[in-house]
């Protein structure tokens, strides 16, 4: 690095803290307020404190970038606060010690741009996350904000800008994929004189964050789509339905609404034009199947949040029965860029059938966890090897979820398929809402298509019967399984109702619901099979298929297991070898965890016996090596 | 420690009632104000008496049972009032397989109740909830509104330790005893 000259804080430089969700539980407020003070202390004219949404990189959390070098600091703590400012705020040398560490090289990268979790990715949904202040709507404006709206209102009829739309290819990043201009042609085309513009922000899924980060992190974006869609469709009334658990997300979508109408860019007769639109905040009480439109559209009227059957869609007949139309946070995002920039701008990213890019939360077994959006048609393996930057631990990949927990789970021999709508349909799998999660050996598949189908199965709002029934025999039959109580006909018994369910559901939901089972019966078969003819768990993580022994060559009686088990099942003193105690054991792994790994005396099996003493005995084990006492 | 189903002291209904009843002025009588109400209600009282939801029903005009549906279809809504803190444990899809069911288990060993439950002396109430989007955090427990990474068996301990609660040294000295 060359030696910076101390400028004593003269020059300009910013610093941003994430203030998205993830880095606030990593204390990132009490960072923002801590540098503030330091700031102020030191006397640093030229340097200014502020905070930004999401960054995506959630892993390395909380996140600060400095600008204009573009350095970005990663696990920032209260105690590196003074060391920041004195250092590189002050004198200009930038602490590294706080720079990333690529997981793969080990080297520590000072620059954002150079980070590969980054710069492999095309952010155009996400493109103002982590770049501006959320809660500033002069920011927005600065990046060009707004001007998409203006353009349509003053050059474009309501009819060319669904053109553009539709031109596009823009297809509906809520799962569905169904081509989002179409669907404003329908309900512009619909009679009636009052339409409703919704958006749905009922993010439930669980694993799947994109849609809060988005609005935390860039809400004005969200409006702007919002607003050209009413005005494309001719409608003066708007609703974005919010998770409630989101609180967040709904206080920086509640200030950017006033900004903005405190600006005229909603409200009456919007910039000047003759287009009015009034827009609400409804939170959601926290009902999955929200999600599905008939049924947020009778969240919205104050009922029980049930889907109905259609036709009538909501484009001719929804909300209180006027027509009426819905779109997810992150195609409503697209939509400013859409019309800046032109449809064949946009229509040039991706593959034929699938336009633009996507966004994934990845998480589960891999390295950098974060928000993700790449280009429609980039393979799996490119998301998780390079991006991701592969698996913790020198684990070995076993299968990679997408969809949220109706998606199927895929093998290692689809990582090189493309990601878009039609190649993950045709694999057993769906697009949903952008869940990723990443399965290393350590996961028991059968296990996992238990989880995701109680997820499902405790959502199903209980109206149809194949859901209602269906999902809950499904859910006996996994969980019979996993006890190690399976029978062989389960398998076929499990495929059969699988597709009845799908077949017969009234909504997604339940069409969807038992995608994990097939897929997991469709690629691991093997591992049903040692379940129900081994009781075995391949995976080690079935409770009710595993043990846990205490080795006695290895246990030195320093009696931390005894101390920390939890149901107190562990026998032993001083210099005994320690026992447990099998029957009362409830496999929670606290021995494990605990057992010094200079020891590691403590072993999981499953369908195995480990030849252990039934009661403690003196230690015969020699003091490892490594132990210097 | 269990939770049981208690009566209301009727002190306590009529002023869960003037609360509810002073809520109500500020909406509109459509039945689209109901889940609002509801978030209000629960908001202030912190969860939804019988006598509560009988005074929405009447206000907005519609079966009492309209309202308990909408109560129990929900999972915001919880029907017995909350405890000082508030325990949520995270099953999401990350924290599942980072073991969020063993921590649900620690929990419900240390506390003694079973989620969406109160403990006897009102100090703690336990849940479970879908995603907090927390990911990369997981396994995740939302203490009092506080998302907490990383919480397995051992900070289940550590925690309860932060609000004067020593289950450690309590089970030790019940080991040291026998």
């Amino acid at each position: 690095m060359t030696a910076a000259k101390p400028d004593n804080g003269n020059k300009q430089r910013t610093i941003f803290i994430c203030q998205g969700t993830g880095c606030i539980s990593g204390k990132s407020l009490e960072i923002t307020e801590a540098l503030k003070k330091a700031v102020a202390e030191h006397g640093l004219p030229g340097v200014k404190v502020d905070f930004t949404g999401c960054h995506g990189f959630c892993e390395q959390g909380p996140v600060a970038i400095v600008e204009p070098e573009g350095i970005f600091y990663a696990c920032v703590s209260v105690a590196d606060v003074p060391e920041i400012v004195e250092s590189h705020l002050r004198d200009g040398k930038p602490v590294e010690r706080l720079f990333y560490k690529d997981p793969v090289s080990d080297e520590a990268i000072p620059y954002h741009k150079d980070i590969k979790f980054y710069n492999m990715q095309q952010r155009i949904i996400l493109r103002n996350c982590g770049r501006l202040n959320p809660e500033r709507i002069e920011d927005y404006i600065a990046t060009g904000g707004y001007e998409s709206l203006k353009k349509c209102l003053k050059e474009m009829t309501p009819e060319q800008v669904i053109e553009e739309v539709k031109r596009s290819g823009l297809r509906g990043r809520g799962g569905a994929g169904f081509p989002t201009g179409m669907k404003w042609e329908f309900c512009r085309n619909a009679p009636g004189d009052q339409k409703y513009m919704i958006c749905n922000a009922d993010e439930g899924d669980p694993g799947a964050f994109m849609d809060r980060s988005t609005m935390e992190g860039d809400p004005h974006t969200v409006l702007e789509g919002m607003t050209i869609a009413a005005y494309a469709m001719g409608s003066s009334e708007g609703y974005i339905y919010i998770r409630a658990e989101y609180p967040l997300a709904v206080k920086r979508v509640r200030l950017a609404l006033k900004q903005s109408e405190e600006k005229g860019f909603l409200g009456d007769n919007i910039m000047g034009s003759d287009f009015s639109l009034h827009i609400h905040v409804k939170e959601g009480a926290g009902a999955f199947v929200c999600g599905e439109e008939t049924a947020l559209m009778a969240s919205i009227e104050g009922k029980r949040g049930m889907p109905r059957s259609r036709p009538p869609f909501p484009a001719t007949s929804g909300l209180w029965g006027k027509p009426s139309n819905i779109n997810n946070v992150k195609s409503l995002a697209t939509v400013p860029v859409i019309i800046a920039k032109g449809a064949d701008w946009y229509a040039s990213t991706g593959t034929e059938k699938s336009k633009g890019t996507c966004v994934f939360a990845l998480t589960g077994k891999i390295a950098n966890s974060g928000l993700i959006e790449v280009p429609m048609g980039i393979p799996l393996r490119k998301i998780i090897y390079e991006i991701g930057g592969g698996i913790p631990g020198s684990k070995k990949f076993k299968a990679v979820q997408t969809g949220g927990p109706s998606g199927g789970c895929l093998p290692e021999s689809y990582l090189d398929q493309p990601v878009d709508y039609e190649s993950l349909a045709a694999a057993g799998s769906m697009m949903g809402s952008g869940g990723m999660v990443v399965m290393d050996e350590e996961t028991c598949m059968v296990d996992i298509a238990r989880y995701f189908l109680s997820f499902t199965q405790a959502e199903s709002c209980g109206k149809c019967v194949p859901c209602r029934i269906g999902t809950k025999q499904m859910l006996d039959i996994l969980e019979r399984i996993c006890r190690g109580e399976g029978q062989p006909e389960d398998i076929d018994l499990l495929q059969q109702l699988g597709e009845n369910i799908k077949a017969g559901s009234l909504c997604q939901l339940g069409q969807t619901a038992p995608n994990p089972v097939l897929t997991t019966l469709r690629y691991f078969r093997d591992e049903y099979e040692a379940h129900i003819n081994e009781k075995r768990c391949p995976a080690l993580s079935c409770v009710k298929l595993i043990s846990f022994y205490i080795l006695p060559d290895k246990c030195q009686g320093c009696g931390i297991c005894l101390r920390n088990c939890p149901a107190e099942c562990i026998a032993g003193d001083k210099r005994m070898v320690h026992v447990i105690d099998q029957e009362k054991c409830v496999r929670c792994g606290t021995c494990l965890e605990v057992c010094p790994e200079r020891f590691g005396a403590v072993v999981k099996v499953s369908a195995e016996k480990v030849d252990v003493p039934d009661e403690p005995i003196p230690v015969t084990a020699e003091k490892p090596a490594a132990s210097a006492t | 420690m269990t939770a049981k189903k208690q009566d209301t002291p009727s002190g306590e209904q009529e002023q869960h009632k003037q609360e509810t009843k002073r809520i109500l002025n500020g909406f509109s009588r459509k039945r689209l104000s109901l889940i609002p109400i509801l978030q209000k209600v629960q908001g202030k009282l912190g969860y939804l008496p019988r006598e509560a939801m009988t005074e929405i029903a009447e206000y907005l005009d519609i079966p009492a049972i309209d309202v308990y549906g909408v109560v129990t279809f929900y999972n915001q809504f919880r029907l017995n009032p909350p405890g000082k803190h508030s325990i949520r444990v995270c099953l999401g899809t990350a924290c599942h397989m980072k073991g969020g069911y063993i921590t649900l288990d620690a929990w419900k060993r240390r506390l003694g109740i079973n989620p969406r439950e109160t403990t006897e002396d009102r100090e703690f109430d336990l849940d479970t909830v879908a995603c907090v989007g927390c990911c990369t955090m997981a396994p995740v427990t939302v203490v009092d509104d506080k998302p907490e990474g990383g919480v397995e068996p051992t900070r289940v301990d550590g925690i309860l330790l932060a609000f004067g609660y020593d289950t450690v040294t309590k089970d030790k000295d019940k080991s040291e005893n026998k």
